[in-house]
């Protein structure tokens, strides 16, 4: 029998009020995500793919209750977290950890580095000053970063450098699980490298699970056991990475590929491009949210939305032509 | 009429800093051939952007001071150029767009008459006039409905179409030149798409050269003829598309190469290790002796640290500031 998954999330779905005031109602709902189901295992890194707004960071912010999902389930463990009181839920969340993209807003300037590492030790019980020293030490050395550094404060690293910090403070609590929001996205290429080993490196030493929330693709194929592409609030398409990179089969997730220009001058994009905008989430399309851009969309995927089914083996696709038409 | 259409010769860009002068662009020279175009790459902080906002004189002074160098545009120089003079050219004959339209459009101008401005300004058109060709340009890149969407203010529009409106403002004059500031790198990728090929399209059809600045090698081997590497403030590497992926020289150049994670890579991305860039860029206040990356090379030898390489030819058309070139047994085998 299989392991039970780390993670469940069982159809989530956050609608953000938009307008009104504190007496007036909402005059809209920013559909944001729009019932999205996944499992991550043990170990496992989960890429979570997608362009700006298809709910990608909520969903990651919602993993932690960082935003409460307008509802659905959320299975850590076992344990449905949603149904957690703060002081229960507190316990579980040392559990659970968070990097963020910005290296340069996500760590407080007025801390040191030793302080913003060890802060997630400070709730409950507080450990002896010596031996937050030693963890903190411990940690950096863990991050590549040297044991001088923890007097610092943020302003005195390069943007790598911080990233680094960020993810020591996320490993201070031991945790199994990391959602790592757009972790090298603002890093330039050479450093994006070193944080992308780093992050593997630590995955394997403490057998971490990843929750990889990014845009890019080709940063994601490196890293992801698996892949979730979304778009307007909902899974299109779930694989394995190989088998994402290599037979895509969802209209859009072959699109995004195709879009990535490749950095290679004697292989030249196609000239096709994807036309047209992303949809807003205030007034999604019915039927298929990816149909009006879609060059396949007949009838169906005007009027009823497709649902994630099996195409083979792990490979699951929300798309009408794969319902018996198949794809051309 | 002479095929070079730009010339940056030895061009030097400082700074003021609390903690004295900080060298931002150090002896940067390349030319850029009628209808060519040239990629020049580098991670932040290389020189790149303050080399080309120097060609249009754009670097705010104070604290920005051009120390030395010629920037010759048809064979005039535009450093001794009146302000006047150079206002004539930029709009006209060279135009610029930048990473964020956000900030370079006019948020309380609606976009139509931004897109106008140019016409009037530069070539004297009347307002009906302006308008009627800005509707064009605005058609051109591809902003749906644009006679209805002339009254629209930047902020109704998205990213991509935002970009699209600076593109046609950038056009509208046919320019012999446009310079391009990560264009793409704010847009989602399948807009990124869209926008490079409105851009290739142009550019053909207009016979226009376009210096294309960027950080991101794939748009650079898509779009760019030629590419000049930049590091801390200096051309390290220059060859054409081709030879530059396929026979990098400088160790900077092979390190970033080798460093990108690759979507198109038949082996199973996980297996590999990325290879790393040791270290991180100095900071542009430090004053280096020998050459700028020998702290993360890994070729690294005395004369590096002593002495700074010029630009050596390497091939036809391909040259590297590297002393590996004077001293090819330097070269380790396993780095």
């Amino acid at each position: 029998m299989p392991e039970a998954p780390l993670l469940q999330a069982v159809d989530l779905v956050k609608h953000f009020p938009q307008g009104g005031g504190i007496l007036a109602k909402p005059t809209a709902w920013v559909k944001a995500v729009s019932g999205v189901s996944f499992a991550v295992h043990r170990g496992e890194s989960f890429g979570l793919v997608g362009e700006s707004g298809c709910g990608k960071t909520t969903i990651g912010r919602m993993l932690l209750r960082l935003t409460e999902p307008t509802s659905g389930r959320i299975e850590f463990d076992g344990q449905d977290i949603l149904g957690l009181n703060r002081k229960e839920f507190g316990r579980l969340r040392r559990r659970m950890q968070i990097i963020f993209q910005d290296p340069y807003s996500s760590l407080d300037p007025r801390m040191t580095v030793e302080q913003i590492i060890t802060e997630p030790l400070l709730a409950g019980r507080r450990p002896p000053r010596a031996e937050l020293r030693r963890t903190a030490e411990t940690l950096l050395d863990k991050v590549g970063l040297r044991g001088t550094d923890l007097d610092k404060y943020p302003h005195e690293f390069s943007g790598g450098q911080r990233q680094r910090i960020g993810i020591a403070r996320a490993l201070c609590v031991r945790p199994e699980m990391i959602v790592a929001d757009e972790p090298v996205s603002a890093l330039d290429v050479s450093i994006q490298a070193q944080v992308i080993n780093l992050l593997q490196d630590l995955q394997q030493e403490f057998g971490l699970s990843y929750i990889f929330i990014s845009h890019d693709l080709s940063v994601v194929k490196h890293i992801c056991h698996r892949v979730a592409v979304m778009y307007l609030g909902s899974i299109v398409e779930l694989a394995p990475t190989e088998v994402f990179s290599r037979s895509p089969r969802h209209p859009y997730t072959k699109g995004l590929i195709a879009a990535v220009p490749l950095p290679d001058p004697h292989r030249k994009a196609a000239p096709f491009a994807m036309e047209g905008d992303v949809p807003s989430p205030i007034d999604p399309p019915p039927g298929c949210p990816f149909h009006p851009r879609c060059r396949y969309a007949f009838d169906r995927c005007r009027m009823e939305k497709p649902s994630l089914a099996t195409a083979t083996e792990g490979h699951r696709v929300a798309c009408w032509l794969n319902e018996g038409r198949g794809l051309s | 009429m002479s095929d070079r259409l730009l010339g940056i010769q030895d061009l030097s860009v400082s700074f003021a800093t609390p903690e004295g002068p900080a060298r931002a662009v150090d002896r940067v020279s390349f030319a850029l051939n009628r209808g060519e175009t040239l990629g020049v790459v580098g991670e932040s902080g290389c020189g790149k952007s303050v080399t080309s906002l120097s060609i249009l004189g754009l670097i705010p002074s104070p604290p920005g001071m051009i120390d030395s160098g010629r920037i010759l545009f048809e064979d005039r120089n535009l450093l001794e150029l009146s302000p006047e003079d150079l206002r004539r050219i930029r709009g006209r004959d060279i135009s610029m767009i930048f990473q964020e339209p956000m900030t370079s459009l006019n948020p309380v101008l609606p976009i139509g008459r931004q897109v106008a401005e140019p016409l009037r300004v530069h070539r004297g058109l009347s307002n009906a006039q302006a308008m009627a060709q800005a509707v064009e340009w605005l058609k051109r890149v591809k902003i749906p409905a644009a006679h209805r969407r002339i009254d629209d203010y930047p902020h109704q529009l998205s990213g991509g179409m935002r970009q699209r409106v600076m593109i046609a403002m950038a056009m509208v004059c046919r320019p012999k030149l446009l310079i391009a500031d990560e264009p793409t790198t704010a847009l989602d990728v399948t807009i990124q798409a869209q926008i490079l090929s409105l851009m290739v399209g142009l550019k053909e059809e207009m016979g226009m050269s376009l210096l294309l600045i960027t950080h991101n090698l794939g748009v650079v081997a898509q779009m760019a003829s030629r590419v000049a590497v930049m590091y801390a403030g200096q051309v390290v590497e220059e060859a054409s598309v081709a030879d530059l992926f396929d026979r990098p020289f400088h160790p900077y150049t092979q390190g970033l190469l080798r460093s990108m994670p690759r979507l198109e890579e038949r082996s199973a991305g996980r297996a590999r290790r990325l290879t790393e860039i040791p270290g991180i860029v100095p900071a542009i206040t430090e004053t280096l002796i020998g050459c700028k990356f020998t702290a993360r090379c890994p070729h690294a030898f005395d004369r590096c640290r002593e002495k700074a390489p010029a630009l050596f030819g390497i091939r036809q058309g391909q040259q590297a500031r590297c002393w590996l070139k004077e001293f090819p047994e330097r070269r380790r085998a396993d780095a």
